[in-house]
């Protein structure tokens, strides 16, 4: 089962439709099972132990998330896949010791991908939507696998399978949804 | 720019206030909490993207107005619709105030005319986000994305990416009546034009969409709509006279008169 996480400011907001809902119809569209839960509810579903977790993003002003990290710290434990999208990027990045920093970007940009990974496959370029007033600096113990060190795109953890990408994959990239969901 | 603010009675605006006067104060205050909402504008044209928008905008937060943008320009890459200038008559079914924004619709100056509109809704309402009703366009998305930023207000787009045969039979199943309005592609006959969307239409939009890889709800401007009525509407619309137009694949629905009447 796949537990898709709704950082939005409060459950079932209006941001939930931009923001969640796309990443559940790609999911939904490999015959998957996955429950959508609000972070602030987050404690008891994951005793049910999902196979993997998607962290979702926000809309630009929904900081909300940045100010409770402390209810993301089973991240640290969680010894399957995740994969954290622009807000979930964030909470990855503060939950292993890097710092949320600002670096506003909205529309389509080239993205260089500069290390091969499962998820996102061998470097090239590919162009992404961004939509965030907020980057991350790259945490310990992870690698940057695309973009610049000043603008990070894409970390991966060094030995686990936790992936943070700072554009939205449900605009033009849905595939790295599908190859998530194949690690 | 010429502005027109259309407003409710005192009566329905009081109404409409009173539950939510107490809670506006903690806005921000407390982002999380359940009775955290947003004060909102959408983004309106009549057509039933901006209408389903609404919909959901107040199914969460407070709708305070509706924004439309009338472009003189034909061919506006943001706003033109055909029926735009009845879009008065949808938002006095819904009973929502709304502010109309004329523009000349040259592409980079109608951004500025849009930013200018909204930041009038913004002063004249204390909206706090806008609303639209995007579903794939980038071009739209980001343009209003960059325009809230820049004005410090929430951006919300419900449709964002929705799978287009599902939204049509959602439209339908939740009892939006929706015409359409113009057709701009092959192989869209003159027998669409002032067609009704109901679940026939949708089947064979969806094979059009296997076939000649037309969006189904048309996204890529093969299609545009208007709403007559809805589960928001207090009113519904009853077209009085109108004028169809047709040549090699593009055809008007031009509505002449047309009128609320008791739903």
């Amino acid at each position: 089962m796949i537990l898709i996480v709704d950082l939005c400011y409060k459950a079932e907001s209006l941001s939930k439709h931009e923001f969640v809902d796309p990443i559940a119809a790609i999911v939904r569209q490999t015959g998957t099972e996955y429950e959508v839960v609000h972070f602030t509810e987050l404690e008891d579903r994951l005793i049910d132990g999902p196979d993997r977790i998607i962290l979702c993003g926000t809309a630009l002003k929904d900081n909300f998330f940045a100010e409770q990290i402390d209810l993301f710290t089973w991240i640290e434990d969680f010894d399957k896949p995740i994969l954290g999208i622009c807000a979930g990027m964030q909470v990855v990045a503060a939950v292993f010791g890097g710092d949320i920093v600002p670096q506003p970007k909205i529309g389509l940009e080239k993205i260089e991908i500069t290390r091969e990974t499962e998820l996102l496959g061998p470097p090239r370029e590919i162009e992404g939507y961004h939509l965030h007033n907020f980057g991350v600096t790259l945490p310990s113990g992870f690698d940057m696998v695309a973009g610049r060190r000043d603008s990070i795109e894409a970390f991966k953890h060094k030995t686990r399978p936790i992936y943070g990408i700072i554009f939205h994959p449900e605009v033009r990239n849905r595939w790295v949804v599908g190859r998530f969901m194949d690690l | 720019m010429i502005f027109h603010d259309n407003w409710m009675s005192e009566s329905d605006e009081r109404t409409c206030r009173e539950n939510t006067t107490e809670i506006a104060t903690n806005i921000f205050l407390d982002a999380g909490a359940d009775y955290f909402y947003v004060k909102l504008g959408v983004l309106f044209s009549g057509g039933k993207d901006s209408v389903f928008a609404c919909r959901r905008a107040m199914e969460t937060d407070s709708v305070d107005c509706l924004i439309t943008i009338v472009s003189e320009n034909p061919e506006s890459y943001m706003f033109h619709t055909p029926n735009v200038r009845w879009a008065h008559l949808v938002a006095e079914a819904i009973g929502v105030p709304q502010i109309i924004w004329q523009t000349l619709g040259e592409e980079e100056a109608e951004l500025s005319d849009l930013r200018d509109a909204i930041a009038a809704a913004k002063e004249m309402h204390g909206i706090e986000g806008v609303v639209t009703g995007a579903i794939e366009s980038v071009y739209q998305a980001a343009r209003v994305q960059r325009i809230c930023r820049e004005l410090d207000l929430w951006c919300f787009n419900p449709l964002w990416q929705i799978d287009q045969v599902e939204y049509l039979r959602l439209l339908v199943s939740e009892g939006f009546l929706v015409i359409i309005t113009g057709v701009f592609a092959y192989p869209l006959d003159e027998s669409w034009v002032g067609a009704t969307i109901d679940d026939a239409l949708i089947r064979k939009l969806e094979s059009l969409q296997k076939k000649y890889k037309i969006n189904p709800s048309g996204e890529g401007g093969e299609l545009e709509t208007f709403v007559l009525d809805g589960p928001i509407f207090r009113k519904k619309i009853e077209i009085l006279k109108a004028k169809k137009t047709y040549e090699n694949y593009r055809g008007h629905l031009i509505i002449e008169e047309a009128r609320l009447v008791d739903r």
